[in-house]
């Protein structure tokens, strides 16, 4: 049984709009003017259990949206949809009783206690049986470095640390379903290699299905298998990084680091698109021209130090297909 | 109902910790009430009338006051208050709990570890230096007691309405002003409630406020005889049944309209 499917979600918002200056507020008060967002325009879409999915998209485009209505906060206007068997805004408590949600820009602990306390309140908020919250908890201290950090109140740590934390947090009544909501952002290189790790590790050893949606397309490669881009309420792609990739360009990079930084370099089959000092960046499209011809000419034709063959960065991509939508 | 209790022992524990907030608060107290018995006895000694409740009655009233203010001086819940206003307040909804008990129950935690904190050293020194009396007989202090139970019970049914209300007006400062004027002087407060003049008697007696702090400082002093005390509390009950009623219905719309700020 597939953990979501969702069929068709609509969801509209109408939002009051204040017309500018005195002269409109008044007006605002006898008359207000509507303006109807559609957040979510049809969005389906079904889960696996196991599956590691990134769900991007620009802000605003429908992401949170999608994660309320999942998580039983948000009752869409149309569509249907099922999380772990449940309808979720008829089942919340059933529902939020086996999901697990870290937002990136918000902590789930509370703030004046030590995080011992916290996780103490969750193991009693989510009826979690002494003996296996001992267990797991004893687990996640292991997995994600914890034990310095327990007794420490929670309004004392680094950001870093209190991800940690909330990860750990939305853990401790072992959900089979996790929606990820930027866990990354803001984390230093450190801690950013180590939330990802962590989730690699959990989606791998323990088979949570985990939901993440980030800006930090690091994030994404590094991590997901699957990759739903969504825009204006609509998902615009769902698949493979690499199906994606094809989906928007074929076109690859050529980085050719020259020993002389003025010279010139051209190619009939290449176009420059970027040159930072010695080093130049050739974009060619592969179908048409096979990459080791085109390194063969390069490297006859200039003196070269190194040189090395790339996808373009994913940022790239997914800002290219906003475009396309656009246009 | 154990992760209520959970919830309700946390941030008892946590709002213990402010002491020094408590020992300010002890000391203002203390002042003020020195100031109130001071104009009382001002007045009592000017006056030849028989007034409805005896000189020492007032004094037992004015500390007991003192001791319990936090039950009356609502203030919004900072942190549901910041939720609202961030727009993240929706995410609560993520817990296996009804949002309506665990902000109730927070509210609970607030009326009963900052009142305890002040209340304790108050009832020791006004009851040794200031002139407050034990309560009339075993049978008013256990009236007093469960009323008082009932008090904290009704203020965090009005203190979570308010909350509750931020949901409409997000800023929530104006109600957090402007309820506690009002209760403070319908709840006795300022001046106790059967020195108001006749006329006024039938709507202090209706309204919600007298069981805040009025209803349990009278059952304590036994100017409401024990016999009474069964319709007294059947009052606070009441409205905290009715006020808890009101609060669930508005939470529900609240919500519901409040998502729409998330994004």
């Amino acid at each position: 049984m597939p953990h979501i499917v969702a069929e068709n979600l609509v969801k509209t918002f109408h939002i009051a709009q204040r017309r500018p200056g005195i002269w409109g507020a008044f007006r605002g008060l006898v008359h207000r003017r509507h303006r109807t967002v559609r957040a979510l325009d049809g969005v389906s879409f079904s889960v696996e259990p196991g599956e590691l999915i990134g769900y991007i998209g620009p802000n605003g485009a429908g992401k949170s949206t999608t994660v309320k209505v999942l998580s039983g906060i948000l009752v869409p206007d149309g569509g249907s949809c099922r999380v772990l068997g449940y309808v979720p805004w008829r089942q919340r408590i059933e529902t939020v009783r086996r999901i697990g949600v870290v937002f990136g820009q918000r902590t789930q602990l509370w703030w004046d206690l030590p995080v011992v306390e916290s996780f103490e309140l969750l193991r009693d908020i989510y009826r979690v049986p002494a003996g296996e919250h001992r267990q797991s908890l004893d687990e996640l201290i292991e997995l994600l470095d914890l034990g310095p950090l327990l007794d420490v109140p929670v309004r004392q740590l680094s950001l870093g640390q209190r991800m940690r934390c909330d990860l750990a947090a939305s853990l401790l009544h072992a959900p089979e379903l996790l929606f990820l909501d930027e866990p990354t952002i803001g984390l230093d290189a450190v801690s950013k290699l180590a939330v990802r790790d962590f989730i690699r590790r959990l989606n791998r050893e323990r088979g949570v299905t985990v939901i993440l949606t980030t800006h930090d397309m690091d994030d994404i490669e590094e991590l997901c298998s699957r990759v739903m881009v969504i825009a204006e309420g609509r998902i615009l792609s769902d698949g493979p990084l690499e199906s994606l990739r094809a989906q928007v360009t074929r076109e690859r990079w050529l980085i050719v680091d020259l020993v002389d930084p003025d010279e010139e370099v051209t190619d009939p089959d290449a176009e420059i698109i970027r040159r930072d000092g010695e080093r130049v960046c050739l974009r060619f499209d592969p179908s048409r021209t096979r990459p080791a011809e085109l390194i063969a000419r390069v490297t006859a034709n200039h003196a070269i130090r190194d040189l090395f063959v790339q996808d373009p960065p994913i940022e790239q991509i997914i800002a290219r297909l906003y475009e396309e939508r656009q246009s | 109902m154990i992760a209520y209790w959970a919830i309700l022992s946390a941030r008892f524990r946590a709002l213990l910790q402010y002491r020094a907030a408590a020992a300010a608060g002890f000391g203002t107290q203390l002042f003020w009430g020195l100031i109130r018995v001071m104009i009382f006895g001002a007045f009592y000694q000017s006056s030849n009338a028989v007034q409805p409740m005896s000189y020492q009655d007032v004094v037992s009233y004015v500390w007991l006051g003192q001791a319990m203010i936090l039950l009356v001086l609502f203030r919004p819940d900072v942190e549901v208050q910041e939720m609202i206003r961030s727009g993240t307040v929706a995410y609560e909804m993520l817990r296996p709990l009804d949002v309506y008990l665990v902000w109730f129950t927070r509210a609970v935690a607030m009326r009963t570890a900052p009142v305890l904190l002040r209340a304790v050293p108050m009832f020791i020194v006004a009851g040794l230096l200031l002139g407050l009396k034990a309560p009339a007989s075993p049978q008013a202090a256990c009236l007093w007691a469960l009323s008082t139970a009932m008090a904290v019970l009704l203020s965090a049914a009005i203190g979570t309405l308010m909350t509750v209300s931020m949901l409409w007006t997000i800023a929530g400062d104006g109600i957090g002003r402007l309820v506690p004027a009002a209760t403070f002087i319908l709840s006795g407060m300022i001046v106790p409630l059967p020195l108001f003049p006749d006329w006024a008697q039938p709507v202090l007696n209706f309204l919600p406020f007298r069981g805040l702090a009025d209803v349990p400082f009278r059952l304590y002093t036994g100017h409401i005889a024990p016999a009474e005390g069964v319709a007294a509390l059947a009052h606070q009950l009441a409205w905290t049944v009715a006020l808890i009623a009101l609060g669930r219905w508005l939470l529900v719309r609240g919500m519901r309209r409040l998502v729409v700020q998330g994004g």
